[in-house]
């Protein structure tokens, strides 16, 4: 055949629509802008009563409640079709992570499909962002004994 | 005001993640992931707090937050108990966000079922 | 009785499709082909029924696609003397479920979304060469267990990129008999070679398989001696959108360009208002559209002569993991009205 792999990756370059990233932005905008408005609503609101972490935890608490709610209705799902990265990014979207396999692999039972599968994204994220965090506070500790 | 650079600044942060998105090919999950790490590193170049500052939520719910709150945690731990606050700081700031979605999780699996996407 | 030409096997006397069966879900009723199903489904969780999960409701629709197609044959199932089948879950087990249920002699198959071409492939090979009278050829593929499968949970959200294409929830199965007996016969068939061209995004599966359907249409119209012209159609398994431009410009380039191209995975559904992106794919993508729509048009004479080509992405998701590109393969199916059908 006429053909070679690096002007075949050209060729299937040519031929892939691109992503219509104007109107992806705007959805991610628009959903992921709402999403955190929505997140600051609920932080004034426990400002009331509670000092600016306990706030902040609370307004993620609920958040992720809500996305919970919406997950297993299905509609994060849908909205996350057209919303892209709007929905992804916000914490409401590690909820759905979450949230999603622990539904989804209910069918393969509560420790092996459940408690297992609940962390496949989750725990990359998890794993890496401590892992990251203990080599900032090495770091900020040998800091402090130069310093 | 707030609630104004709470969205914007909250919308701009999410056009990031579709920019990668859209231009590069990362998955979700390392756009997640990578998220998290840039917070915890815009965190500790002293950058990220600024922008909570400003933003509010629009700072602290997109995942550059959770990042930013093991950061935060694991510096306020070592302030107070030296060296092993760089295992006890990042989660204990984090736990709950992490404990709140395993409890949601399960509570989910148990009333929700895998449904069609039509 | 038989002749081999460079790969493709010609049979001087064709075995026969006697009957068929196409079964489907919701979206593929909302498609262009909703009529031409044997059988709809509006709740594809099959949950009235029974099923637990979605690999067993896979299997459901397969067993439901057998007996329709049997019983338009008018035969019982012990009368079948093989059945050969796969589909795309790990091991195949929906259809080794399925026959199970059905009890009849069974060989598993595998040919990712290309198992329908394959099947019927070797199931006329055996026909022909009189080690079986009755045959049954069948596959399935359905979204939900191929979803969580081989991408993320169902309520996860994700958004596709315009290139993705929609696994299919649906099923075909065909009857083939000895030749010499009423029904759409098998002029030829051709087994394709393993073709991968280093693409490695697995969201652009139509573009990873189309040099296996264009390699495999190439050394079959070599072998045969014919040309695109004449066919009334070249039907492609599920190339979609992008693979059916790709495979345009490759045969253009080859010399022997493809007008009368088709492709299952644009035809099962609208992709303007169905949201599938490319379109469609998965093993039940080219067995509901052969089952649906070309072999009815062969039977009623709209179509005479075609080529069925289902193509398949033959790799894992340890072997995407693992960086490796995906390989295509295709296999060619030459269908032709019969005269006394």
């Amino acid at each position: 055949m006429k053909l070679q792999p690096n002007e075949y990756a050209r060729m299937v370059q040519r031929a892939s629509p691109p992503s219509a990233v104007g109107r992806d932005c705007l959805w991610a905008f628009f959903v992921g802008g709402g999403i955190c408005l929505l997140g600051e609503v609920l932080r004034q609101f426990f400002l009331r009563w509670y000092d600016a972490p306990m706030a902040g935890t609370l307004t993620s608490i609920a958040l992720i409640f809500l996305s919970a709610v919406c997950t297993v209705a299905g509609w994060y799902q849908k909205l996350a079709a057209k919303a892209g990265a709007g929905t992804l990014v916000p914490i409401t979207g590690f909820a759905n992570s979450v949230v999603s396999p622990a539904v989804e692999f209910k069918a393969e039972g509560w420790v092996p499909g459940t408690g297992a599968r609940i962390f496949a994204i989750a725990g990359p994220v998890i794993a890496y962002g401590t892992a990251a965090s203990a080599a900032w506070g090495v770091l900020y500790w040998l800091l402090g004994k130069v310093g | 005001m707030n609630y104004l650079l709470a969205f914007a600044v909250g919308g701009a942060l999410c056009v990031a993640g579709q920019l990668l998105i859209d231009y590069t090919s990362l998955t979700p999950a390392r756009i997640l992931t990578g998220y998290v790490v840039a917070g915890v590193v815009l965190s500790a170049a002293g950058l990220y707090r600024p922008l909570a500052d400003l933003a509010g939520a629009g700072a602290t719910v997109p995942l550059l937050g959770f990042g930013h709150l093991l950061a935060q945690g694991v510096r306020q731990a070592v302030d107070t108990c030296g060296l092993p606050g760089i295992f006890t700081g990042g989660l204990t700031a984090a736990s709950g966000g992490i404990a709140a979605s395993l409890v949601f999780a399960l509570l989910g699996a148990l009333v929700g079922k895998s449904r069609d996407q039509n | 009785m038989v002749t081999r030409k460079d790969d493709t096997i010609l049979f001087d006397r064709p075995p026969v499709i006697a009957a068929w069966a196409a079964a489907g879900g919701k979206k593929e009723g909302e498609g262009p082909l909703a009529k031409a199903f044997d059988l709809l489904v509006q709740d594809a969780s099959f949950a009235g029924e029974g099923c637990a999960n979605w690999e067993q409701a896979e299997s459901l629709l397969q067993q439901k696609a057998a007996a329709a197609c049997l019983r338009k044959g008018g035969v019982s199932r012990k009368e079948i003397d093989l059945v050969l089948a796969g589909d795309l879950q790990a091991q195949c087990t929906a259809s080794n479920y399925a026959l199970r249920a059905l009890g009849a002699p069974y060989a598993g198959v595998y040919g990712a979304c290309s198992t329908m071409a394959e099947t019927l492939a070797l199931a006329a090979c055996l026909a022909a060469g009189g080690m079986a009278r009755q045959l049954l050829a069948m596959t399935s593929s359905h979204f939900c267990a191929a979803e969580r499968q081989f991408r993320t949970p169902l309520v996860y959200g994700a958004k596709r990129t315009p290139t993705a294409q929609w696994t299919a929830t649906a099923a075909g199965a065909c009857l083939l008999r000895a030749p010499g007996q009423r029904g759409v016969r098998v002029r030829s068939v051709t087994f394709g070679r393993v073709q991968d061209y280093a693409v490695r995004d697995i969201n652009n599966m139509g573009a990873a398989m189309m040099p296996a359907a264009a390699s495999t249409l190439l050394r079959y119209f070599a072998a045969s001696g014919t040309e695109p012209a004449d066919f009334d159609a070249v039907f492609t398994g599920d190339l979609g959108a992008v693979g059916s431009a790709l495979l345009g410009e490759q045969m253009a380039r080859e010399g022997v360009p493809l007008p009368n191209h088709r492709d299952c995975g644009c035809l099962l559904y609208d992709a303007a208002c169905q949201d599938v992106q490319a379109g469609g794919s998965g093993a039940g993508c080219s067995a509901a559209v052969l089952c649906a729509q070309i072999l009815p048009a062969l039977q009623r004479g709209d179509l005479r002569r075609v080529l069925l080509v289902a193509t398949g992405a033959l790799m894992s998701q340890t072997t995407f993991l693992q960086g490796e590109s995906i390989p295509g393969i295709a296999h060619c199916v030459e269908l032709e009205r019969g005269e006394d059908a």
